[in-house]
């Protein structure tokens, strides 16, 4: 069997593109449910408003894309934290099932009223021209964007890392975490910062969304159908390591890509398949504790 | 952490079976008369696919303590089935109600065996990416017919006698399916096996020490509800004549949960009113486009934060009676 390197190496670009989102959602849902033992079942929800946010700054404001790449996480991250404040803190004590169906009817409501104004097709959004053109690297062509895109959101899943397992903030975190009435009884204000890590989790969904405007349009749907890939990378991965939900996300990509070159009819269920495989073999997870 | 409901009435068993008997009379009598009063028997028949379908996810929800967000694989796999098997293959409709069953049945055994390898929300996401799953392997398998479905399903004579084409006989025959479901579900829950699984609802780790192999008893009630989810199914083939992709996909895992969220968590009734309220609140707000998500996730979030009983529930502990 030849191999079309050119080939190849397109749908791999495309592999590790969906991979740095899939790592971007699965940080944010393993960041979300470490804190808040619930599954954001709006991320995907978020994400998508996270690229409206960048289309209305660019289109009504006149803000550009690198503004926009700051900006509109924050302003989705505020309009989760504020979620967080009206509606899921109340669910504290409950069954966690109840934190999953809030967010569900969170997205539902969500993606209603942009489907409602928006209607279904895409939206345009224009490369910056900084990022525009391509290298050759003589095996392929590569977009500059599609390498930026790449390069950020490795940087940003390491720099969570790094905040999470590495930094003071990151340790009263972790031990809140293990034992929230502890750590308040050491007068650091725990209901704050679970605020405030719903807002994180929110803002690297919304992230992802800026980056993947240029690339998938704006469509009021697009986070709807990538959120239970995403689900699903997730119980691969295990939400036990920030880490492992990185690796899992970029690899799953790959391999989504590589499917996509040697046997397209499967792309859209092979991370479904593996994850049917790893639950058979490992049902904690590739890096999961025992729940 | 709190259990998943409230809605456990403590009284003595004899006055359970009395209320539940009246009120499942009651309610078998204003079915049986629907074809008489002229309400319109589709809307009815299409309310009792749906209520039986919420029964059997709120036996493994309301019972078992497992939230699948993938039911609407059973109703679809066993619409496909049973669709195929009335048009392609020509089978009489008892054999193709029977055709959906059995292939709803042998997919909840295949999933089951994976999802209950988890718990709680992991089992939800897992049910979830299983059915989304079935979705892609629908939208490409050539005996769907993709985006088109399989449209124009005869209805044939039920043993040879029983016309469906007319709309009183497919109504008794959809009602007498919904009963033996509605009935299966209620044996099941007050059996034995019922009282072991509100055990491992409460606490499975008590219940494995007691000496019980909770997996087997969570992936019988699994078996069982995607099994009378395929019955739901098959007969919503029969009353709607298609089968189509909107039956497997999230959006529908996502209606039957609302429905049994509505009527009531672990409630005998409370899946039926909230798929009758679900259904009628669809058909008076169809003009309103994509408005209807929008109040039907209005409808999660309120009756997550306020109203976690569901109507019936509310009712039932208002009354302290168990409904």
């Amino acid at each position: 069997m030849s191999i079309n390197l050119q080939a190849l190496s397109a749908q791999l670009l495309v592999g590790l593109i969906n991979g740095s989102f899939y790592a971007l959602l699965s940080l944010g849902l393993a960041v979300i449910f470490g804190m808040l033992n619930i599954i954001n079942f709006a991320h995907g929800a978020v994400y998508m408003m996270g690229a409206f946010c960048a289309y209305f700054l660019l289109n009504v404001f006149g803000i550009g894309y690198w503004p926009a790449l700051i900006l509109a996480p924050v302003l989705v991250g505020i309009f989760g934290m504020l979620t967080e404040r009206t509606m899921l803190k109340w669910l504290a004590g409950l069954d966690h099932l109840y934190g999953l169906l809030l967010t569900f009817g969170l997205a539902l409501i969500i993606q209603g009223v942009f489907q409602n104004y928006f209607g279904s097709s895409g939206l345009p959004y224009a490369i910056p021209s900084e990022l525009q053109g391509g290298i050759n690297l003589g095996f392929m062509f590569l977009p500059i964007y599609r390498g930026w895109v790449i390069v950020c959101s490795l940087v940003v899943c390491i720099a969570t890392w790094y905040l999470i397992e590495r930094t003071r903030l990151g340790a009263y975190l972790r031990a809140a975490t293990e034992n929230p009435t502890l750590v308040r009884a050491f007068g650091i204000n725990v209901p704050r910062m679970i605020t405030l890590t719903y807002g994180l989790g929110v803002g690297l969904a919304a992230l992802a969304g800026v980056l993947s405007a240029p690339i998938n349009q704006v469509r009021p749907l697009m986070g709807a159908d990538l959120i239970i890939v995403v689900f699903a990378v997730v119980v691969i991965g295990g939400m036990g390591s920030i880490m492992g939900s990185i690796i899992t996300g970029f690899a799953l990509g790959i391999i989504e890509g590589l499917t996509k070159y040697f046997y397209p009819e499967a792309s859209n269920t092979v991370v479904f398949v593996l994850m049917v495989l790893v639950l058979l073999v490992k049902p904690t997870g590739l890096t999961g504790r025992a729940v | 952490m709190a259990a998943l409901t409230d809605n456990t009435v403590r009284t003595t068993s004899r006055r359970i079976i009395g209320d539940e008997m009246i009120v499942f009379i009651l309610m078998t009598a204003v079915l049986a008369i629907v074809p008489m009063t002229g309400i319109y028997p589709y809307f009815v028949m299409q309310g009792l696919c749906f209520a039986l379908l919420a029964c059997a996810f709120n036996l493994l929800l309301g019972y078992g303590g497992l939230l699948s967000f993938g039911h609407a694989m059973f109703l679809g796999t066993a619409g496909y089935v049973c669709a195929h098997a009335l048009k392609v293959w020509g089978f009489p409709p008892e054999l193709g109600i029977v055709a959906g069953v059995v292939a709803a049945a042998l997919l909840s055994i295949v999933t089951g065996v994976v999802a209950i390898r988890r718990q709680g929300i992991y089992f939800a996401m897992i049910t979830l990416a299983l059915a989304q799953l079935l979705y892609f392997i629908y939208l490409q398998t050539p005996f769907t017919h993709g985006e088109d479905g399989i449209q124009g399903v005869p209805q044939g004579k039920m043993f040879g006698v029983l016309d469906l084409s007319h709309p009183d006989t497919l109504y008794y025959v959809v009602l007498g399916g919904f009963l033996f479901g509605f009935l299966a579900i209620y044996r099941a829950i007050n059996s034995p096996f019922g009282e072991v699984l509100k055990a491992i609802r409460e606490n499975e780790q008590r219940a494995i020490s007691l000496g019980y192999k909770t997996d087997q008893y969570k992936l019988l009630a699994y078996i069982l509800s995607g099994t009378l989810a395929g019955l739901a199914g098959s007969l919503k083939v029969l009353v709607a004549q298609n089968a189509s992709l909107t039956d497997v996909h999230w959006t529908m895992s996502g209606e039957i949960v609302l429905m049994t969220l509505v009527g009531g968590l672990g409630t005998v009734f409370g899946p039926v009113a909230g798929a009758f309220a679900i259904i009628a609140m669809q058909q008076y707000l169809a003009g309103f486009g994509q408005w209807v998500t929008v109040i039907q996730g209005v409808i999660f979030v309120v009756c997550v934060l306020t109203f976690r009983r569901g109507v019936v529930g509310e009712i039932a502990h208002y009354f302290k009676r168990s409904l």
